[in-house]
């Protein structure tokens, strides 16, 4: 259908003189690679600059190409210079947002998973407003549960640790993960799950031997989502976390605003793409699954 | 006592979802709500005081700021997105060689976070060493590009990081929305002589009203909640003057001590959110229901 679509407009443009399609295509391309270049832009001066030493920053413009590779800023940004105090590197907050992603994205998807299946395998009376219920969630802005939050954490004693941001993330990470598992679940057919019923299998069994066997597209799209969102967070990491327990976002932007010394820019700059390389290389490996994600986690349905 | 356990399982394995989104998401807005109408100040007092938080506000010349640069920042982002996505979605609609890797490149940035993009946006934003510099260099002497740190322009530069995170987004689901058109209409449409312009603008763009809308609701969404972004790039200066709701939110409740104030703030917010999400969710719903 896409194609079709595609070809009948391009034989639309055939039909026209062969000059004003040649220089429709042309105005075309000259769109697509302006914008595609402007998008293109940061990446290449973050790249660019995090290679050069300050000497060239201050010498050279934004595009110059580096002398050398010369990747002695990412060592700084990673594992520092190796004095003591005020040095900050990445390396442990790294590791921090590694402890904090992988068990908040596993929860959020399970309970996302199960809340999804019976939503709309085991129905029940009044299930629609418990799925709006869920779903408003994905909605609220989350300042309006930021005082709250802070005092229970502290309560429960999890305040400013990782376990309380897995805490965080996975209970607010629910309502996406119900959304998308629901909308997937809906759309296998109900039979499938009846008949096994009547064979005797049981609630778990058929989650498990019917339905999880299926789901790996939507299990991909989930944890893509998730592992991004909760990556990419900032806001609850800076409210609920600071100093050594910090995640990696909280920490690049400390380290950029230091105002000690002098400004490094090459090593702000490889600490940007450190924290950022994580999901760009999920975004380049499973693209589709990102896109996937990205319109139907805002988009329902 | 197994027979109960059996019949009401799914509802059993919904119980944690519902109660834990119960507890902290409802539990907690209501709070916040009740906090509003109190006198807190370091702690959260529970005792009534009435609007009065929400009077201080309003006279706050600090949010009024926050206000109108959120109204500024909405408009703005709202048009650059939505224009700049519908070209590209266009565009890219033409047979074009490598459309896989233009839409790789305009969507990328959706991956990376706020404070990521808000770190090479300042540096390449500063005026001694970034564009403004790269067009001296070039020749351009009195070339200036200091909006970065200039009150006036400063909110323009949290627009531009924003457009440039965001429009990709819209390319998107214009894409996806243009795609899944009958192609029958358009072939119709050609047959009564219609050119491709006439084809984008009379035909498929006004069938594209459901896109248009989602992606309304989706970028409002993300401009009353960015707070990441002006954190990185500006925080809130040079002095207040691109502060947001959601950073004079956060810096009242955690670093003026002004939990009442910041309560109050958190719930213009909400009310904001609510209002363009509940007639969104509506008519979602109505369209489902009446599949």
């Amino acid at each position: 259908m896409q194609d079709n679509l595609q070809s009948s407009s391009y034989k639309e443009l055939e039909q026209k003189s062969k000059y004003t399609n040649m220089f429709l295509r042309w105005f075309l391309y000259f769109v697509l690679i302006l914008f595609a270049s402007y998008f293109i832009f940061p990446l290449y001066v973050m790249v660019v600059t995090s290679l050069k030493t300050m000497e060239e920053i201050r010498q050279g413009t934004l595009l110059t190409w580096p002398s050398s590779l010369n990747f002695d800023s990412w060592l700084v940004a990673w594992g520092g210079r190796g004095y003591g105090a005020g040095d900050t590197f990445l390396r442990p907050y790294f590791w921090n947002s590694i402890k904090m992603v992988v068990p908040a994205v596993f929860f959020s998807t399970f309970i996302g998973a199960m809340t999804g299946y019976v939503l709309t395998k085991w129905r029940f009376k009044g299930d629609q407003w418990v799925f709006l219920f869920l779903l408003f969630g994905c909605f609220i802005p989350f300042q309006a549960i930021l005082l709250p939050m802070a005092r229970t954490l502290g309560t429960l004693g999890i305040s400013n640790s990782v376990v309380g941001l897995v805490l965080v993330h996975t209970v607010y990470g629910i309502p996406f993960t119900t959304l998308f598992f629901r909308n997937y679940y809906i759309s296998v057919p109900t039979e499938l799950v009846k008949a096994a019923r009547i064979d005797g299998a049981g609630f778990f069994k058929i989650f498990f031997k019917i339905l999880l066997p299926i789901s790996a597209p939507i299990i991909v799209v989930t944890v893509i989502w998730q592992f991004t969102q909760i990556w990419n967070d900032f806001l609850f990491g800076s409210t609920f976390s600071f100093g050594e327990a910090a995640p990696i976002q909280v920490a690049l932007n400390n380290m950029v605003l230091s105002s000690t010394s002098v400004k490094e820019y090459n090593v702000d700059m490889a600490s940007a793409i450190i924290a950022g390389i994580p999901t760009l290389i999920v975004y380049v490996l499973a693209g589709k699954y990102f896109i996937r994600g990205l319109t139907s986690g805002a988009v329902k349905g | 006592m197994f027979k109960w356990l059996e019949k009401n399982l799914p509802k059993i394995v919904m119980a944690p979802a519902v109660g834990l989104i119960g507890w902290f998401v409802y539990g907690f807005v209501l709070w916040t709500l009740y906090i509003s109408f109190t006198n807190s100040k370091i702690l959260p007092k529970y005792e009534l005081w009435g609007f009065g938080q929400y009077e201080k506000l309003w006279v706050s010349r600090k949010w009024l700021i926050s206000v109108d640069n959120l109204l500024v920042f909405t408009a703005l982002f709202l048009i650059f997105c939505i224009v700049i996505g519908i070209i590209l979605a266009i565009f890219l609609d033409q047979k074009i060689r490598a459309e896989g890797v233009l839409r790789t490149i305009y969507l990328y940035p959706m991956a990376l976070s706020f404070i990521v993009t808000g770190t090479a946006w300042k540096w390449i934003l500063n005026p001694t060493l970034g564009i403004q510099k790269m067009f001296i260099d070039w020749g351009f002497e009195n070339f200036t590009f200091d909006w970065l740190v200039n009150r006036e322009m400063a909110i323009y530069t949290i627009v531009i990081a924003g457009v440039w995170q965001s429009a990709g987004f819209v390319m998107a689901l214009f894409l996806a929305g243009l795609r899944s058109v009958e192609d029958e209409i358009v072939k119709a449409a050609k047959i009564d002589g219609a050119g491709l312009f006439i084809v984008y603008w009379k035909i498929l763009l006004p069938m594209m009203r459901p896109v248009f809308f989602t992606s309304f609701v989706i970028l409002v969404h993300i401009s009353i909640k960015s707070y990441d972004l002006i954190v990185a790039l500006t925080q809130g200066g040079p002095g207040i003057s691109t502060t947001m709701p959601a950073l004079f939110m956060t810096q009242a409740a955690f670093h003026k001590s002004q939990v009442g104030l910041s309560a109050a703030s958190a719930m213009m917010m909400f009310m904001a959110v609510a209002a363009v999400i509940i007639p969104y969710l509506y008519s979602e719903l109505r369209r489902e229901n009446a599949r």
